[in-house]
């Protein structure tokens, strides 16, 4: 696939991926042929919110991509490098939220959960922004090395809504990047960002869960000791720990059958398939 | 050690989740909610956004309206093959020209020029190429505008309205609603329509849906059905109205296909599969000013090609296979010909041939190859039966309806069956395995291929009694 | 809209905006609901109907998400005043 491993030298001309002409810039998109990587980017968000789009654009891949939610069930692969510096990046099936049910969602849990991603770009619909940030909190929650692409920002403008970036940066304490993956608009800037959360050198600040309740507090503590020792090197026991206690049946399962023990051990998350080279 | 340590974490999780109250998961998810809310607050600025929903949800009234919402979605799907019908056409003939008179005949030249001998040119020209021309030809141009035209009404998000439109239907045979949204996948090809049923969380529901999707004609079978349509139901039309009965009776086995999805989903929600329905909620996302020129650009790359070269793939090896039977012979008769005296009598009581079935068990791994294979049997054994030197070339549809009524003996029930039996059959060897990966029940995968199988059997002997107690046939 | 009494989302018509005030259903159910960003105070409102009566399709939190009427029983809401009475027009006669 010779095409595949074209270079870009602006955001602007990102939408006319198809030529090689231009061949200066820090962008070069991989295709599927990663190689080794200097960082793992998972791409995550609600169904139907451009996730593929933008997968397609960071990478020069050409995932199929189609109006409706549920199109990408598995994990899809592709790799880029910007500044020097190589991503693997992970597009994952839309989800709702991480508690999941279905099992195109489960594999997105797992990853943002378990795979230990350097950074996680929740791609949000800027058209609905408020459903959006139920999973982008959510996310918050388990990491601070998120960046937001506020995607679908040239729909919104045609309907009149209009997202303040800056005020959803400060309250949710991570970058928010405005993109338009359609037209390959902000793919630049989203990546300068993935960078600096990549390096560090973004001052996130976590969001921590503020326990009212004194005595979820101790349960929650007393829990995550008991999962530590089970599992050692689990990412996310504060997580794990919150879920037990709510009596979710997935998670339940999860302790149960020993697949939270093989997550711990940082194998592939279940259920992952990659995506075909075409 | 590890499971007394587990079940200690539970019993503890138990214990304190007794203790904190069962509406934690509510508080927490409120809480997040409430939060969502107050920062969506801050950083929306929201002006207009009535006006532009309006046009959504006026489009969404319309393609979903009581009186509109289904005959807007059959004419969309009919104006869909007549445009790959009518303009598949020239193009087919023009490629079938090219590829099986013009080309073959350097080929030919050239292996003669060489001294190859007669079976090395035989079956790489007569079978390995043959076959690969044939499924070029035919399926190049109808999938290069059917797949463009199919993405574009994806990508504008039409097809959530048809899960819509028809969920009631699907709730009625005890079947989840997304399963229309596989169903649609199968239409492209049926192991991606599988994979798909991911998204349905029951494994009840998901499973049903997995064993049905076959009932969706993938892109190996709608070549089969549109070239019988032209040539067979087409011509049965007044010349200027061909297209539009070809178009139409392509359209009606899809049709059929959706309602033996509902037949068999509300049989097997009845007997093996019985349960509850889950939640269903589906998104109805905004409708998108679909971009042409992107979409032609890689639905033709990334689909037309794609599935063409598998095909083509597929085809080479099954023209091996097709020349090696016509030729090797066994007491004066070649292997083929005494396959198909052997299927023959099964084949023509089900308004077949033996040529046919033979054709479905040397397609079981590519459906996209059944037409050639049943057009190069059919050649080979009239050739051979008329101890003609020389294969017949020309291959635009006239002729292949020439060949086929002629040396076949096919008639309109042949085709009309045909037709049905594309629908009702196994599906090929990837969805089957891809069946098995999903669910890892080699019960399952046999039901997968045996249902369809049995259908197909029962409703082509069906057809074929009534033509006959009617005379037609 | 005469008053203003609590009723089950399947029997709201089209086009009345409601608020949610409570839900019924339990454990996944209920997940799935609140991952659609359909909690007690979110505002709703049904925009229009399949052809054969059933699902609904609702406004939610700025998307459009269609449910079954099993799903909409187990939603209780609370009329809120219309914002437009014209457009009251589209859904009078799909109410059925």
């Amino acid at each position: 696939m010779a095409d595949t491993n074209r270079t870009i030298a602006s955001t602007e001309t990102a939408a006319c991926g198809s030529c090689t002409r231009c061949s200066t810039g820090p962008l070069t998109r991989l295709g599927v042929h990663i190689g080794s990587w200097d960082f793992v980017i998972a791409l995550a968000g609600n169904p139907n919110t451009g996730k593929s789009t933008l997968f397609n654009a960071l990478t020069g891949l050409r995932q199929h991509v189609g109006n409706w939610p549920g199109k990408t069930v598995a994990r899809a692969e592709g790799g880029l490098t910007f500044n020097e510096k190589r991503y693997k990046l992970i597009d994952l099936p839309g989800t709702y939220s991480l508690l999941s049910a279905s099992a195109d969602e489960e594999v997105a849990r797992d990853f943002l959960l378990f795979g230990r991603p350097d950074v996680t770009i929740v791609v949000t619909d800027a058209t609905c922004l408020e459903r959006n940030l139920g999973l982008v909190l959510q996310v918050l929650e388990i990491t601070d090395r998120v960046v937001i692409a506020l995607n679908l920002m040239d729909e919104a403008r045609r309907r009149g809504i209009e997202v303040d970036a800056r005020s959803l940066s400060r309250d949710l304490g991570v970058p928010v990047v405005p993109t338009a993956a359609r037209r390959g608009a902000g793919i630049r800037e989203l990546l300068s960002a993935v960078e600096e959360v990549a390096l560090g050198a973004y001052p996130a600040r976590r969001r921590h869960l503020r326990y009212t309740d004194r005595a979820l507090e101790t349960a929650v503590r007393s829990l995550i000791a008991q999962i530590e020792a089970l599992f050692p090197g689990l990412p996310n026991a504060e997580w794990v720990a919150l879920r037990l206690l709510e009596g979710d049946e997935s998670i339940l399962r999860a302790v149960q059958d020993g697949t939270l023990g093989k997550l711990a051990q940082g194998g592939a998350p279940a259920g992952a398939a990659p995506l075909e080279a075409n | 050690m590890a499971e007394v340590n587990t079940q200690r974490l539970l019993e503890t999780a138990e214990r304190l989740r007794a203790e904190i109250g069962t509406e934690l998961h509510d508080r927490l998810s409120e809480a997040i909610y409430a939060d969502a809310a107050r920062i969506a607050e801050r950083a929306v600025v929201r002006a207009g956004e009535e006006r532009r929903l309006s046009w959504d949800i006026l489009l969404d009234r319309l393609l979903t309206s009581r009186a509109f919402g289904f005959p807007i979605m059959l004419l969309l799907l009919t104006a869909t093959f007549w445009i790959t019908i009518a303009g598949a056409n020239v193009p087919s003939a023009l490629l079938g020209q090219l590829t099986q008179v013009t080309l073959y005949g350097w080929l030919h030249q050239a292996a003669n020029a060489v001294n190859a001998p007669w079976w090395l040119s035989g079956l790489l020209i007569d079978g390995v190429y043959l076959a690969m021309a044939w499924v070029f030809s035919v399926m190049l141009p109808p999938m290069a505008i059917f797949f463009p035209l199919f993405t574009l009404l994806e990508d504008f998000g039409y097809l959530p309205r048809v899960a819509f439109n028809l969920d009631r239907l699907f709730k009625r045979a005890g079947a989840h609603g997304k399963q229309s949204l596989t169903m649609m996948m199968g239409w492209g090809c049926n192991a991606a329509g599988v994979v798909s049923t991911r998204i349905i969380d029951s494994p009840r529901e998901r499973l049903i849906a997995i064993l049905t999707n076959n009932f969706s004609i993938c892109n190996g079978r709608w070549p089969t059905l549109i070239l019988m349509g032209t040539i067979f139901i087409g011509a049965t039309a007044p010349p200027a109205l061909a297209s539009f009965y070809a178009a139409a009776s392509v359209v009606t086995v899809a049709v059929l296909g959706i309602v033996f999805t509902l037949l068999v989903s509300a049989f097997l929600s009845r007997t093996w599969l019985r349960g509850e329905a889950s939640h269903f909620s589906l998104e109805l996302p905004p409708y998108r000013p679909p971009r042409i020129l992107q979409t032609l650009y890689t639905s033709l790359i990334d689909r037309t090609l794609i599935v063409l070269k598998r095909a083509m793939i597929m085809a080479a090896p099954a023209g091996a296979v097709i020349w090696l039977i016509s030729n090797v012979t066994i007491g004066g008769t070649s292997v083929a010909g005494h396959l198909v005296a052997l299927l023959n009598p099964i084949g023509l009581l089900i308004g077949l041939n033996g040529v046919i079935l033979l054709a479905y068990i040397v397609a079981i791994p590519a459906n996209e190859i059944i037409i050639p294979t049943i057009l190069m049997l059919t050649l080979n054994l009239a050739r051979s039966s008329l101890a003609q030197q020389g294969v017949m070339l020309e291959m635009e549809d006239g002729q292949i309806y020439e060949v086929l009524t002629r040396h076949g003996g096919w008639t309109l029930l042949t085709a009309v069956n045909l037709m049905l039996f594309s629908l009702l059959h196994n599906p090929c060897s990837t969805t089957l395995l891809t069946i098995w990966q999903e669910t890892r029940s080699r019960r399952w995968t046999a039901v997968a291929a045996l249902l369809p199988l049995t259908i197909g059997f029962g409703a082509t002997l069906l057809t074929a009694t009534i033509a006959r107690l009617m005379g037609w046939a | 809209m005469m008053d203003d009494e609590e009723m089950t989302l399947n029997l709201l018509p089209l086009n009345s905006p409601a608020t949610v005030t409570r839900l019924t259903c339990q454990g996944a159910d209920r997940r799935r609901m609140f991952d659609l960003g359909i909690l007690p105070g979110a505002r709703i409102a049904a925009v229009s109907r399949s052809p054969l009566g059933d699902p609904t399709a609702y406004r939610v939190r700025g998307a459009v998400i269609a449910l079954r009427r099993e799903q909409a029983e187990q939603i209780f809401v609370a009329p809120a005043a219309p914002q437009t009475v014209g457009q009251e027009r589209g859904g009078a006669g799909r109410d059925g």
